[in-house]
C-alpha cells in the first residue's frame, strides 16, 4: 500500500499512516488529505504544522485534548476548539491531522 | 465513580535495556486521559531516565526521554526523583534535563516539574498514595 | 495506613528487596514471591540485611514458590511466615495499597 506523489512511492500501513516519517513533504501531505477527503486551508496547515512541530520537540503526536488547548493557545479559542477543529477534520483532529501530518497515531487512540 | 485517586507510577529502571521506562511513559500519558491525581516516583536506575543530553541515534531507538517534557501539557506535574539513588550514581540535579509546566492557577507561570526528595520523603509519598503502579 | 510490598525477583542478581525495604513504613508487609523467595534464605550474604529491615516490618515467602525451588523450610529465616494463593489474597485486602518492587 502506498501513496503516489511526483512521481515517487511512499509505503503507508492499513490505515493510511506512512510507515517511514521520513517520506514526508507537503505535496505528500496534499495527496494524504485528498484521500481523507480533506480540502486543505491555511487553518488546516496551521494544525498540521503544529503536530509536526510538536513531535519533533517531545517524540509525540499530543492527545486531541493537549492538541486543543495548545491550539487554542497558539491561535486563539475560535480555532482552538472542540467543534471547529471537527469541522476541520471529521474524522478526529488527532487521527486525521497526525496522518496528513505524517506522525504516528496518537498514544492512547485505539 | 467520578472520586479522584492518587495515583503512582514508580520507576525503578534506566531508559534503554528493557522496555519498562517507556511502557510507563505511555501508561502514564494514556492514563492522564482520566484526570486522577497522577505524580511519578524515580528512584533506583529510574533516575537514568530523566538524565539530559540523551542521543539515542546510535541505537536507532526513540529518543523519549524527550516526551517527559510534554507532561506538563497532560496536566502531569510532580516528577519525584529520590536524592540517595541520584548520589549513590554520580549524579546531581544539574545532571537531569529541565522539566517544567505552566501553572494555569497562576497565570501560567512556568514552574519545575522535577522535585527532589530523600528517601525517607519518598517512603511518605510511597505510602500516601491510593494506588501504586510499578515499571 | 499501611502497604503490603511484593517483591519478584533474586536480591543476588537485583536490587529490589534491597530497595523495597529502604523504602517500608513501619506496619507494613513485605511478600517475597517467585525469583523473589530467595531473599528468605537464611546464613545468605544478605540475611543480615534482610533481617535488619524486618523490625517493624513483617516477611512472607509464598509457599508454592519456596516448594518449586526445593529451598528447605529449615533454611528460611526464622522471622519469615510462609503463605498460599489464599494467604497472599487476604494480605492484598488488608493492606491498603499493594506496592510491586520488579
Amino acid at each position: 500500500m502506498a501513496y503516489q506523489v511526483n512521481g515517487q512511492t511512499v509505503e503507508h500501513d492499513e490505515e493510511g499512516y506512512i510507515t517511514t516519517l521520513s517520506d514526508w513533504s507537503r505535496d505528500l501531505a496534499e495527496e494524504i488529505a485528498k484521500t481523507e477527503n480533506v480540502n486543505m486551508t491555511d487553518e488546516h496547515w496551521a494544525v498540521v504544522d503544529f503536530l509536526r512541530e510538536y513531535y519533533d520537540e517531545y517524540q509525540i503526536a499530543p492527545a486531541v485534548r493537549v492538541l486543543i488547548k495548545a491550539i487554542a493557545k497558539q491561535m486563539g479559542p475560535e480555532i482552538g476548539n472542540n467543534k471547529y477543529m471537527y469541522e476541520l477534520f471529521p474524522y478526529g483532529p488527532a487521527k486525521q491531522a497526525c496522518k496528513i501530518a505524517g506522525l504516528p497515531k496518537p498514544t492512547g487512540c485505539v | 465513580m467520578s472520586e479522584t485517586k492518587k495515583f503512582l507510577y514508580v520507576n525503578r529502571k534506566a531508559p534503554y535495556g528493557t522496555i519498562y521506562a517507556l511502557e510507563s511513559l505511555e501508561v502514564v500519558l494514556i492514563g492522564a486521559a482520566f484526570e486522577q491525581d497522577v505524580s511519578l516516583a524515580f528512584l533506583d536506575d529510574g533516575v537514568f531516565q530523566l538524565t539530559r543530553g540523551q542521543d539515542t541515534a546510535g541505537i536507532g531507538i526513540k529518543n523519549f526521554s524527550n516526551t517527559f517534557r510534554a507532561l506538563g501539557d497532560y496536566d502531569v506535574t510532580k516528577l519525584f526523583v529520590e536524592r540517595e539513588s541520584l548520589d549513590e550514581r554520580g549524579l546531581t540535579e544539574a545532571d537531569l534535563q529541565a522539566i517544567t509546566y505552566e501553572d494555569e492557577n497562576d497565570d501560567w507561570a512556568e514552574k519545575p516539574s522535577i522535585r527532589v526528595v530523600s528517601r525517607a520523603e519518598m517512603a511518605d509519598i510511597m505510602a500516601s498514595q491510593d494506588v501504586v503502579l510499578s515499571f | 495506613m499501611s502497604t503490603l510490598h511484593t517483591v519478584n525477583k533474586s536480591p543476588f542478581g537485583n536490587g529490589a528487596l534491597q530497595s523495597c525495604l529502604k523504602h517500608c513504613k513501619p506496619g507494613d508487609a513485605v511478600l517475597l514471591i517467585e525469583d523473589g523467595v530467595y531473599g528468605a534464605i537464611a546464613g545468605s550474604a544478605l540475611a543480615a540485611e534482610v533481617r535488619a529491615g524486618l523490625s517493624d516490618v513483617a516477611l512472607y515467602v509464598l509457599e508454592g514458590d519456596v516448594k518449586a525451588r526445593g529451598i528447605d523450610a529449615g533454611k528460611i529465616l526464622g522471622e519469615v511466615k510462609s503463605v498460599g494463593y489464599g494467604g497472599f489474597v487476604d494480605l492484598v485486602t488488608s493492606h491498603d495499597r499493594t506496592q510491586a518492587w520488579l
